[in-house]
């Protein structure tokens, strides 16, 4: 009997897992044991980080997209449909429209992240972001306007993907006005839900001291509840105003809805053991990167590496052994602190980041490894 | 043992900072004036983040409840 795998999400999780089961099985592919389906919902991967750059004028859109099918093993059968029902009790699958229901034997979920602005009144009339492809661009043309004025890049959805993705475009910003001349006509201020201006407190205390020397402000424990687009205002839960001529927001972030209409999770996060990154809710179900609720960053690295580890499972399921591989939590992560300057973390679930001193290096290291992507993507890096 | 009934709880056990925070944070956006929240949490880090944001956000921190293994946090929002 053909064992079925099917893959929901064809971003940095799916396409690496694809891939690397396309490598791993391929006895069993070609002898038609297995079978491998990656579903996603347009025709193309979408390479997230780019978006960072496309404000600054650095990159466009299209450098962060690539069809899947030049990016997936032959192997691999790729279905481009929108899956609008996950029933784990028949281990089925339904789609949008009149497309057939598919039925499978094992499951991974990688829907990755949405975006929610509008849980924010006010916050899409008056809000910028570059966590889309839209709103990079749109920022893209904000920034080239803007002379002088207040910026504030508020982060109020956590968890959010690419967690440093915030103290990045706050360090580039500053960077960028430096360099034309304008940064003292603009002032810059950097708000954050808790008491530190980022999650982890081993990274909070190396940005902090940054930010104080490039003349960042910083508002802490600041919740938005509200923008008002006209008086450029935003408003937090803590009762903090703020004036903005520019708002930058990182917006509240959701899984898919199928999920918690599954039962596996709140949020659209699947809850799972973070080891093994098994569905707590389900039999024969997976789930990984944005999706698998670990408490790690919503990082591509994570995603990768995460891949690799239910591949082996996967791999050892279908062969009849015990499963050992398991996920230690590592993230590793770029963080740029200027336009030509980055640092570096790698971590796990039992030690803690320790960044790297910022250096022209890294930044280059950063940029390279944007472009290698495309072979992590292919299961080659 | 407290008698407070709290309006919603936030089961955050097994997060690590600053999760549970966050999760609280977030069933305060949603709860009304005058309702409770009761976050139940094992991060360490919940004793001094939660009194510190229910401060700073003017709700009230009614009670603490200290479990086997975990802690209660009764949570008024203002």
């Amino acid at each position: 009997m053909t064992e079925r795998i099917v893959i929901v999400g064809g971003g940095t999780g799916g396409s690496v897992l694809a891939n690397d089961l396309a490598d791993r099985l391929g006895p069993e592919l070609d002898a038609g044991d297995v079978e491998v389906t990656l579903i996603n919902d347009g025709p193309d991967h979408v390479y997230k980080p780019v978006w960072l750059y496309v404000p600054f004028g650095k990159r466009e859109p299209a450098d962060g997209r690539r069809a899947l099918d030049e990016l997936v093993d032959d192997a691999v059968d790729l279905r481009i449909d929108r899956v609008s029902e996950i029933d784990t009790d028949s281990q089925t699958l339904r789609f949008d429209g009149t497309a057939p229901s598919m039925e499978y034997d094992r499951l991974v979920l990688a829907t990755g992240s949405t975006l929610e602005p509008e849980q924010i009144p006010g916050l899409v009339e008056g809000g910028h972001d570059y966590y889309s492809e839209s709103g990079a661009t749109d920022l893209r043309e904000e920034l080239l306007a803007f002379t002088e004025g207040e910026i504030v890049l508020s982060v109020i959805g956590t968890p959010h993907m690419c967690p440093a993705a915030p103290l990045e475009f706050v360090f580039m910003i500053d960077d960028w006005f430096r360099e034309r001349g304008l940064r003292e006509d603009v002032e810059v201020t950097y708000t954050y839900p808790i008491q530190r201006v980022h999650g982890n407190p081993h990274i909070a205390e190396w940005a902090r001291p940054i930010m104080e020397e490039r003349d960042i402000a910083v508002e802490t424990f600041f919740n938005a509840e509200s923008v008002d687009p006209d008086a450029e205002t935003i408003t937090s839960m803590e009762g903090t105003e703020l004036d903005y001529d520019l708002l930058v927001s990182i917006p509240p972030h959701g899984g898919v809805d199928l999920i918690e209409e599954a039962g596996l999770g709140d949020d659209g996060w699947v809850d799972v053991d973070k080891h093994t990154l098994e569905a707590e809710a389900a039999d024969n179900v997976y789930a990984l990167g944005d999706t698998a609720d670990t408490g790690v960053p919503n990082a591509g690295s994570v995603a990768h590496y995460q891949a690799g580890v239910v591949g082996q499972r996967l791999a050892s399921e279908i062969r009849g052994r015990p499963a050992t591989a398991t996920y230690d939590g590592k993230t590793l992560c770029f963080i740029e602190t200027g336009m030509d300057s980055a640092s570096f973390v790698e971590f796990d679930y039992e030690n803690p980041p320790s960044p790297a001193p910022p250096s022209e290096k890294l930044h280059w290291s950063k940029l390279a490894y944007n472009e290698a992507y495309w072979l992590t993507a292919r299961g080659l890096l | 043992m407290t008698d407070i009934e709290p309006d919603d709880t936030v089961d955050a056990r097994g997060a690590a900072c600053p999760g549970p925070l966050m999760d609280l944070i977030g069933a305060i956006r949603s709860a009304e004036s005058g309702e409770v929240v009761r976050l139940l949490s094992d991060s360490d880090g919940s004793l001094t983040d939660v009194p510190e944001w229910a401060e700073e956000a003017g709700n009230e921190l009614l009670a603490v409840e200290e479990l086997d293994d975990h802690n209660a946090f009764y949570v008024e929002k203002a």
